[in-house]
């Protein structure tokens, strides 16, 4: 059989066109390359699941907002965790970044691979614990959130029953069951805490029915530990009160939502990014929390009296000051061991830190999955 | 009416010519996806299939196209052999993740040994891992007649919450602060899977892969068990009378390609992987379904396609980076990719013609 | 422990409603012989469109049927590539899969963060009230019943009519189903749009009832699971009411059990319902004497009609 003949020019014509464009190419990297800071961000999940990595996306805007045309910035979503991510990174290193942030703990490794390749390229880990002369690691204090979460959840609840959907059993989320716990029990002896693993960050389905178990059993608050808002819309749908995660979350629960812990990574990103701009970047661990503004405290709903709104208010202030700390004794461990004496607040790492913590307080009910 | 007439033959022509058309309508309908997303269609397509191969730090991408391409043509060649026989493994995925766990828990026992014996019991337990996993729907369709098909995708399912219950369980590492894996393949040098040469990407799963290629080609053209394959799937009773036993068939043909696919999970995970984790798995497995057959079950011609579909997942994340993207908009033009590549096989061995009847 | 069997019962209805949905449509595919492993695309298809076409007419209503259209339309592809074309039904329904999720992002890109107009309940009167029954069976949306009907409706047609004995024949054997002159390839096609339609049913309930949210990836696997119970309920559609409540069941247990502070291996029950289909499927093939409970014969083969 006689192949046509117009294919034949056709694909002639492509292989000219991409030779020629292809020259094209280097010319563009060479504009490219200029005065100009380039900043790569590297996320786990879309940039629409209006959670985790929607908040990231937030933070790389505001950078490209702060500074303008002075900087760059560049991202790609939804990366696997694993050899995936490693050649993102190096793809974008490769492109002339300056700074890569890279927001997932299971990037951790890669991160360090990567950086070992690239001396001159800065990297920012998030929530990992691995740092290197170019690998600077930040997280936030999430837990000072939740204290605060916590207060207002003791007050509201009518059916003392707080529901908590938690994602993994890892020290970051048992630290905030723990917070949140604490603070609510101070302002409500009865209340408990009902938690539920879903072993996942993200699927909307499951998080939606953990949300209606814990209903079912009681809860007549939610609060979550992972990413999507759909336990937020079955609160609103059922009429139950619920905190936003991660975003405020707010259009999808306007009745249930009580108040958010809002990630805000904009003021470390652009102070970050500043950095680099000036030469003045060092290696770093961060670890912000309220004072600094990486965890933001949403709206106070209606619903929450007056005179709740000012002692939420009054805590969020002694932890941003640091009169207060989410871990003050006396406070037992789960199986009724002394953790921390009278007055004595937890440190972030050693034995019993907050960096490793995989213990409930007493009085949570239930085990730490093992 | 548009009418499909068998060719005598399988035409040669059209073998080499359809994969060449299915890209270049991809490039023109992806094209315009690309301008209704706003984007400039032809440097989108550039960067996606040609900035991996010969673009701007090509060097790199180069060896992880061959990174990304090592564990689709390794699980692929063993699915071609049972495809052509029409036994029907689509739980590779399943059988990946098996081999990557008992292979990785073999490893894990040993640790911290530093013996040079560790990596290579690790893979012979990954194989075995996958050959046993794939067993399952072996046994249960010699035995009972089960659907291989089901069987088979049932165990991936039960293959993932396996994963999930091991590294939340016991694979997890102790010093791992709770987080849902297992200590890490690349801080354990003998079980480690690195590369070979730096900055190629190449490790050991890939030149396994490329000689297995080779195997497969071998085995298919010029030895009996490849000539048997062929006669079960085209003529199964012509194979029956020939001495080739259906039963032994269909272990032979889940075993191998259970064996290629957990040996596959365990390169994968002591290497760029680098950790049993529950977000390990990509979806080779499935991904390798569709390799084999636009492969048209042939080695090389699964070599050329797991190096296609490569080429377009490296150039989808430059282009996601470059051109600020969606992830979607890069599976969208896979998704295209692919229907592609399937429709014009029909080429292949029918001809079309234009009829006055109404039959189809 | 005090689990409520009552709301247990009303709330796995409501988890098991998409994937009912979508294996009601997939028995229906497989009977006619084919094989389409894209139910997770054609699901979350139908989750957007179905979610942008409530949105914007305000109406469940109007939701729900751009759903099916939408999930039909995309089947349609498969069925070109399946039907016309003799591409493999397994790689094309991969294909498929991997399509629908990347369009479906790409189309609800907008539509984030959005509320859907909430979707009636079933108006029983009275009959909601009653104890037990009033909140397993009377107090759902109209979506649940619908699919309860879904099921009946198909039980019927193939059991009763001539056309689900023509369906039932192009699946056991389409070469003889040819020769008495069925038009196998046109059968096959409407039965996969059904399936497609049925699918993208099962994806707007997801993201206009049982969430009531667009997000990226929503299905999260539902499609594979429809998949799972069509194998489970060995192609009878009662026992698709059965298989769906029994993997909606499995999850909604386990996270009740959670809440109620008992320390369960979540993985390993997970596990259990693919295990039981496994089990269910072996003992149906092993049976000669229940052929008839087997896989349809023809399913996943190619047919084409000069052969």
């Amino acid at each position: 059989m006689k192949f046509p003949k117009w294919i034949i020019l056709v694909l002639a014509a492509a292989v000219a066109a991409y030779i020629y464009i292809s020259g094209q190419s280097d010319k563009d990297m060479a504009e490219v390359e200029g005065d100009k800071t380039k900043v790569g961000f590297v996320y786990v999940g879309p940039v629409g699941d209006f959670g985790w990595s929607y908040e990231h996306d937030q933070g790389r805007q505001a950078v490209e907002a702060e500074f303008g045309d002075k900087v760059e910035t560049m991202f790609v979503e939804s990366v696997p965790e694993g050899a995936d991510s490693e050649r993102v990174m190096t793809q974008m290193a490769l492109d002339g970044a300056d700074l890569i942030f890279t927001t997932s703990f299971g990037y951790m490794d890669p991160t360090i691979n990567v950086a070992k390749k690239f001396p001159n390229v800065k990297f920012e880990h998030a929530t990992g614990y691995k740092q290197a002369d170019n690998v600077s690691t930040y997280s936030a204090r999430f837990y000072e959130g939740r204290s605060v979460i916590g207060h207002i959840a003791g007050h509201m609840t009518e059916s003392n029953t707080i529901g908590y959907i938690a994602s993994f059993p890892i020290p970051e989320v048992i630290r905030g069951i723990n917070s949140a716990y604490i603070a609510a029990k101070a302002v409500n002896p009865d209340v408990k805490m009902k938690i539920v693993w879903v072993y996942t960050w993200f699927d909307p389905g499951k998080e939606a029915d953990a949300a209606t178990a814990l209903i079912e059993q009681g809860a007549d608050i939610i609060m979550q530990h992972t990413d999507s808002p759909a336990a937020m819309t079955i609160a609103e749908e059922k009429g139950i009160l619920a905190f936003g995660q991660a975003s405020d979350m707010k259009q999808f629960g306007p009745n249930a939502r009580l108040s958010s812990i809002i990630d805000d990574w904009a003021p470390y990103y652009i102070a970050r990014t500043k950095a680099v701009m000036d030469g003045t970047w060092e290696s770093t661990a961060t670890w912000d929390g309220i004072k600094e503004g990486m965890v933001a405290i949403g709206d106070f709903s209606d619903k929450i009296p007056a005179d709740v709104q000012a002692s939420a208010t009054a805590l969020k202030e002694a932890l941003s000051a640091g009169t207060t700390h989410s871990f003050t004794g006396p406070l037992n461990k789960q199986d009724g061991t002394p953790w921390l004496a009278a007055g004595e607040t937890a440190t972030d790492f050693g034995d019993d830190g907050l960096a490793g913590m995989n213990f409930y307080v007493e009085g949570v009910e239930g085990d730490v999955p093992q | 009416m548009i009418r499909l007439e068998q060719r005598a033959n399988p035409s040669k022509e059209m073998v080499m010519w359809t994969p060449v058309i299915a890209v270049i309508a991809t490039m023109i309908v992806g094209g315009l996806l690309f301008v209704a997303l706003g984007k400039n269609p032809f440097e989108a397509i550039r960067m996606i299939f040609w900035d991996p191969l010969m673009g701007a730090n090509a060097s790199y991408y180069r060896g992880q196209i061959l990174v990304k391409a090592a564990p689709l043509i390794m699980i692929a060649l063993g699915l071609s052999f049972g495809f052509r026989a029409g036994i029907w493994n689509i739980g590779a995925e399943g059988q990946f993740i098996m081999g990557a766990v008992v292979g990785g828990a073999t490893g894990l026992a040993l640790y911290p040994m530093d013996s040079f014996i560790v990596f290579p019991l690790m893979i012979v337990m990954g194989a075995l891992g996958g050959f046993l996993w794939a067993m399952i729907p072996a046994v249960l369709k010699i035995k009972f007649n089960a659907n291989e098909i089901l069987v088979s995708l049932m165990l991936v399912y039960v293959a993932i919450n396996f994963l999930s219950g091991m590294v939340t369980g016991v694979l997890r590492n102790p010093d791992g602060f709770n987080f849902p894996e297992s200590r890490s393949f690349q801080e354990f040098p003998a079980a480690n899977n690195a590369e070979l040469w730096a900055g190629t990407g190449v490790h050991w799963g890939v030149l396994v892969t490329l000689g297995l290629v080779v195997a497969a080609y071998v085995i298919l053209t010029r030895h009996i068990f490849g000539f048997n394959i062929r006669l079960a799937g085209q003529a199964p009773r012509a194979a029956k009378f020939a001495g080739v036993s259906p039963n032994k068939m269909i272990a032979i043909c889940l075993g191998l390609s259970g064996a290629l696919a957990g040996m596959a999970g365990l390169f994968e995970v002591t290497g760029p992987a680098g950790k049993l984790s529950t977000t390990f798995p990509v979806g080779y497995g499935f991904t390798a379904i569709i390799v084999a057959f636009l492969g048209r079950l042939h080695p090389i011609g699964i070599l050329l396609a797991g190096l296609l579909l490569a080429v377009t997942y490296v150039g989808g994340d430059i282009i996601q980076s470059k051109l600020s993207l969606p992830k979607a908009s890069i599976q969208v033009f896979q998704g295209m990719l692919l229907f592609f590549l399937l429709a014009v096989d029909v080429l292949v061995n029918f001809r079309i013609r234009l009829t006055n009847q109404g039959a189809v | 422990m005090d689990i409520s069997i009552v709301s247990l019962v009303a709330t796995l209805i409501v988890a098991a409603t998409p994937i009912l949905l979508a294996a009601t449509g997939e028995l229906i595919v497989e009977k006619a012989g084919v094989l389409n492993l894209g139910v997770e695309g054609m699901m979350i298809i139908g989750a957007i469109c179905g979610f942008i076409a409530a949105v914007n007419t305000s109406s469940p209503l109007m939701g729900f049927v751009a759903a099916a259209a939408a999930g039909a339309a995309l089947s349609f592809l498969f069925a070109i590539l399946t039907q016309y074309l003799l591409a493999n039904q397994v790689a094309s329904g991969l294909a498929l899969t991997l399509f629908g999720l990347g369009l479906a992002a790409l189309l609800g890109h907008s539509y984030a963060g959005i509320k859907p107009p909430s979707s009636p309940k079933m108006e029983w009167g009275g009959l909601a009230d009653l104890p037990v029954v009033g909140p397993i069976l009377f107090n759902h949306d109209l979506m649940v019943y619908f699919s309860i009907l879904l099921v009946i409706a198909v039980w019927v047609f193939l059991k009763f009519t001539r056309g689900g004995l023509i369906l039932r024949a192009v699946g056991e054997n389409h070469d003889a189903a040819h020769a008495l002159g069925y038009k196998v390839v046109r059968i096959r096609v409407l039965a996969i749009m059904f399936g497609g339609a049925c699918a993208g049913l099962g994806g707007a309930y997801l993201s206009l009832i049982r969430v009531p949210q667009w997000t990226e990836g929503m299905t999260a696997g539902a499609g594979w699971i429809a998949l799972a119970i069509v194998v489970f309920a060995s192609w009878k559609p009662w026992r698709l009411i059965l298989g769906a409540y029994l993997f909606g069941g499995v999850t909604i247990l386990q996270l009740n059990l959670q809440a109620n502070g008992v320390d369960i291996p979540v993985s390993y029950l997970s596990m259990a319902p693919y295990l039981v289909t496994i089990i269910v499927l072996v003992i149906m093939s092993a049976d000669r004497a229940r052929a008839s409970l087997n896989a349809p014969a023809s399913l996943g083969k190619i047919f084409n009609a000069s052969h």
